[in-house]
């Protein structure tokens, strides 16, 4: 436990030798750390979403506002559900439903294909880190 | 040995025996710092900055840029780095940097410390080596995904390094 103050005396003789300058300097590089990381670290987000039927876009939509789109094909009516940052099927006339389960597609890029409908679902980005993703 | 008329005699002044003494002692910090493994190339802490740094504080800028650029073409031929990539990306931080030194010892050096000449010369040396990579060496803009990377060791050296050229000037009084 004497360890303590110790350390304490320590840090204070290297603290000793910032200045208030010093300090608004480290602020400013911290920030920039910061800034660039979140600047240049975020390619993977999705802006839009991109729904596909029978070959042809059917509609693009921004991430931005919850949404349902009830999309024909020639199965029935595919259900996609637009949140903000992501999207997914949620309900597929198709008879394996793998579009359904690959749940919430949030990385830009992402793509379900709800194959039997001739219905997809595609996530698009300014800066995507992928051409295309599928699970 | 009798002196031939167009002899030329170089009379080393205290000046330059001063230069060269902080050069060596750059050089060697260099040297040892080269044998630390590191995970990335290019991030490294610059131990040899903080002979810079004391430099710049006690002799004045030209006497700074005279240590620098020698320790970065003698620690490179040491190193047996001269004229190879590295060297030329070691000269642009160091030039980068001795430019951004320039500019920070006119700060109000009762505010502005050690600390800040070496975070913002930390700055400046990966913007400069950055900047010949992009266009030199890595052609692309991919080489900017490693900007948080280099700019959180430069604060993080920086900071370090700053600490302690401050401690060694503990003694010189307002300084």
């Amino acid at each position: 436990m004497s360890r303590g103050p110790a350390l304490r005396a320590w840090l204070a003789a290297w603290a000793r030798h910032l200045r208030a300058g010093d300090l608004l300097v480290l602020g400013l590089a911290v920030g920039v750390c910061v800034a660039s990381a979140l600047a240049l670290w975020q390619g993977g987000r999705p802006d839009k979403a991109v729904i596909r039927a029978g070959g042809k876009v059917f509609l693009e939509v921004d991430l931005t506002a919850p949404r349902l789109v009830e999309v024909p094909g020639p199965l029935g009516s595919t259900r996609i559900e637009i949140q903000p940052g992501r999207a997914r099927v949620a309900a597929d006339p198709g008879p394996r439903q793998y579009c359904v389960r690959q749940g919430w597609l949030a990385t830009a890029g992402a793509v379900a294909i709800c194959a039997p409908n001739q219905v997809s679902l595609a996530l698009a980005g300014r800066n995507a880190a992928y051409d295309s993703l599928s699970y | 040995m009798t002196p031939s008329a167009t002899e030329i005699e170089l009379r080393p002044s205290a000046d330059d025996h001063r230069v060269a003494r902080h050069a060596a002692a750059a050089i060697v910090l260099t040297v040892a710092e080269a044998a630390i493994p590191l995970p990335l190339p290019g991030v490294k802490p610059g131990l040899a900055n903080i002979v810079t740094l004391v430099v710049l504080a006690r002799w004045g800028w030209r006497e700074a840029v005279w240590v620098a650029l020698l320790r970065v073409i003698v620690g490179s031929l040491v190193l047996g780095q001269f004229l190879a990539p590295g060297f030329f990306l070691s000269l642009a931080g160091g030039l980068a940097s001795l430019v951004a030194l320039g500019v920070a010892v006119h700060l109000p050096r009762r505010v502005f410390g050690p600390v800040s000449h070496s975070v913002l010369a930390a700055f400046a040396h990966f913007a400069g080596q950055l900047v010949v990579a992009r266009i030199w060496l890595v052609p692309h803009d991919g080489v900017f995904y490693l900007v948080p990377v280099f700019a959180l060791a430069a604060t993080v050296f920086g900071l370090v390094n700053g600490l302690v050229a401050a401690r060694l000037m503990e003694d010189d009084g307002a300084a």
